[in-house]
C-alpha cells in the first residue's frame, strides 16, 4: 500500500478492506500512520555566508596555482600517471591476448566431451535443429530462467525509480514535458507505416522459428520492442495505449516468466529424478516440434519485447 | 573477405576512440550507433547470425533510443528543437 495516498483515496482499495478485516475492523494506517507533509527546509542567511566564506578560503589556499606549488605538481604527476596507466593496462592486456590458443584448434581445452554431446546428440534429444537454441533452452535452461528474471527485475527497479502516479502525470501535462507528444512528423509517420508491421512481423518469425533458424526468444523480442518504440515516437504514447497499456504489461509479463518457471519445473523435476518426460519431441524440422523450447521461446520473447518498451516508456514519460 | 573483415575491425577501433574523443554527446551517441551496426556485421563474418541480430537489435536500436531520451530529459541535446517546443508549451500554458 501506497502511503502517499490519501485517506479518503485509501478506503476505497481492497487492500484497506483486507487489512481491517485481518486487523479486526481497526486498521493501523488510519489515524496513526499518516504521512504528513514536511515543512520546508529554511537556510539561515548567515550559514549560507559562512559556506561561501570557507569555500573561497579553501580555493584560495588549495587551489590557488600561484601559491600552492604542490598542486601545480600534482596535476602534471596526474596527467604523466594517466598516460601511463593506459598503456601499460593496453599493453598487459594484448600481451595476454598474444598467449591464447588460435581459433579452432583441435586441442583447445574448449573442444572438450561437452562440446561434443552438444553437437553429436544434440538433436536427438532436444528436438531442435539450431544447435544453440537448443543447448541454451533445455541443457542450460535453469541458465536461461535466471536472466529472464534478472529482465524482469530490471524493469522493477526502473518501475521504482522512475514510475509517476497518475495523478501527477495529468498536472504536469500542462507545465512540463513528461507528456510532450512528438510533433506528427509525416516523414517520420509514413516510414513507420510501412516499417513497424514488417519489424512486428520479422520479429514473430524469429520468436517462432527460434528453433530452426538462427535467432530465438531474446533477438525476436527485442526486434519487437525496437518496432514498438518506433511505432510510439511515431504517434505517440495515446495510440499505443489501444493495444498496449499497464493492465496487458502487467498480465502478458508475469504470465510469461510463470509459465517458464512452471515448463522449466516440470522439466527438471522429471530430468534430474529420472522420471520419463511426457512432453513430445515431435520431428525435427517441423514448426511444432522440440518439446519445451517451442513455447519457452515465446515465453523469453514476450518478457524481452515488454521490457524493452518499459525501459523506452518509463525513461520517456514515467509511465507505460 | 579477409581484407573486408581487417577493414571492419579497424572502423571498430576508430568508432571506439572517436566515441571518446567528440565534444558533442549526440554526435558520440552516433558513432556508438555506428559501432554497433559494424559490430553486428563482424558478428555475421563469425558465422553467429543470432548474435548479430541481437546485436543490431539492442545496441544499435534500443541503447542509441534510451541514451537519446535520457539526453532529452536533462536538456543535453534541445538546441535544435528548442525553438517550436518553447513556443507549443507557451500555447499550452495559454489554454
Amino acid at each position: 500500500m501506497s502511503r502517499m495516498k490519501s485517506e479518503d483515496e485509501y478506503k476505497k482499495t481492497k487492500a484497506f478492506h483486507f487489512f481491517r478485516w485481518l486487523s479486526g475492523e481497526k486498521d493501523p494506517y488510519i489515524g496513526n500512520l499518516e504521512m504528513k507533509p514536511q515543512k520546508e527546509y529554511i537556510t539561515e542567511e548567515a550559514s549560507i555566508r559562512e559556506r561561501m566564506r570557507e569555500n573561497q578560503m579553501v580555493m584560495d589556499k588549495v587551489y590557488n596555482t600561484k601559491y600552492n606549488k604542490w598542486q601545480i605538481l600534482f596535476r602534471r604527476f596526474y596527467r604523466v600517471m594517466a598516460v601511463a596507466f593506459c598503456i601499460m593496462l593496453a599493453s598487459l592486456l594484448l600481451f595476454t591476448v598474444s598467449y591464447l590458443p588460435p581459433t579452432g584448434n583441435a586441442s583447445n581445452p574448449d573442444n572438450n566431451e561437452v562440446a561434443e554431446r552438444y553437437i553429436e546428440k544434440g538433436v536427438q534429444e532436444t528436438g531442435a535443429v539450431n544447435i544453440v537454441t537448443g543447448m541454451i533452452l533445455t541443457y542450460r535452461a535453469f541458465d536461461t530462467f535466471g536472466e529472464t528474471n534478472v529482465l524482469f527485475i530490471a524493469t522493477c527497479c526502473v518501475m521504482i525509480m522512475l514510475m509517476i502516479e497518475d495523478a501527477e502525470l495529468k498536472k504536469e501535462e500542462v507545465l512540463g514535458d513528461r507528456r510532450f507528444e512528438p510533433k506528427n512528423d509525416a516523414i517520420l509517420q509514413a516510414a513507420a507505416m510501412i516499417l513497424v508491421p514488417v519489424i512486428f512481423i520479422f520479429g514473430i518469425y524469429i520468436i517462432l522459428n527460434g528453433h530452426l533458424s538462427p535467432g530465438g526468444g531474446f533477438s525476436g523480442g527485442a526486434t519487437i520492442g525496437a518496432g514498438m518504440i518506433l511505432y510510439t515516437s511515431a504517434f505517440g504514447f495515446k495510440k499505443t495505449q489501444r493495444f498496449f497499456n499497464e493492465n496487458i504489461y502487467k498480465v502478458t509479463k508475469v504470465s510469461a516468466l510463470c509459465t517458464y518457471g512452471l515448463i522449466g519445473i516440470y522439466y527438471y523435476v522429471t530430468g534430474a529424478n529420472g522420471i520419463e518426460n511426457h512432453i513430445p519431441l515431435g520431428i525435427p524440422g517441423h514448426i511444432v516440434s522440440a518439446g519445451i523450447i517451442f513455447p519457452i521461446n515465446i515465453c523469453v520473447g514476450i518478457e524481452v519485447a515488454c521490457t524493452m518498451y518499459a525501459f523506452y516508456a518509463l525513461f520517456r514519460r514515467g509511465g507505460l | 573477405m579477409k581484407v573486408f573483415q581487417y577493414i571492419l575491425l579497424s572502423f571498430l577501433i576508430v568508432c571506439a576512440i572517436s566515441v571518446s574523443f567528440s565534444k558533442k554527446l549526440l554526435n558520440s551517441i552516433l558513432i556508438f550507433m555506428s559501432y554497433s551496426l559494424v559490430m553486428s556485421i563482424i558478428w555475421i563474418c563469425l558465422e553467429s547470425p543470432d548474435l548479430a541480430i541481437t546485436e543490431a537489435a539492442v545496441g544499435a536500436g534500443i541503447t542509441s533510443v534510451l541514451f537519446f531520451v535520457t539526453l532529452k530529459k536533462i536538456h543535453a541535446i534541445e538546441e535544435e528543437s528548442k525553438k517550436g517546443e518553447k513556443e507549443s508549451m507557451i500555447e499550452r500554458r495559454r489554454r
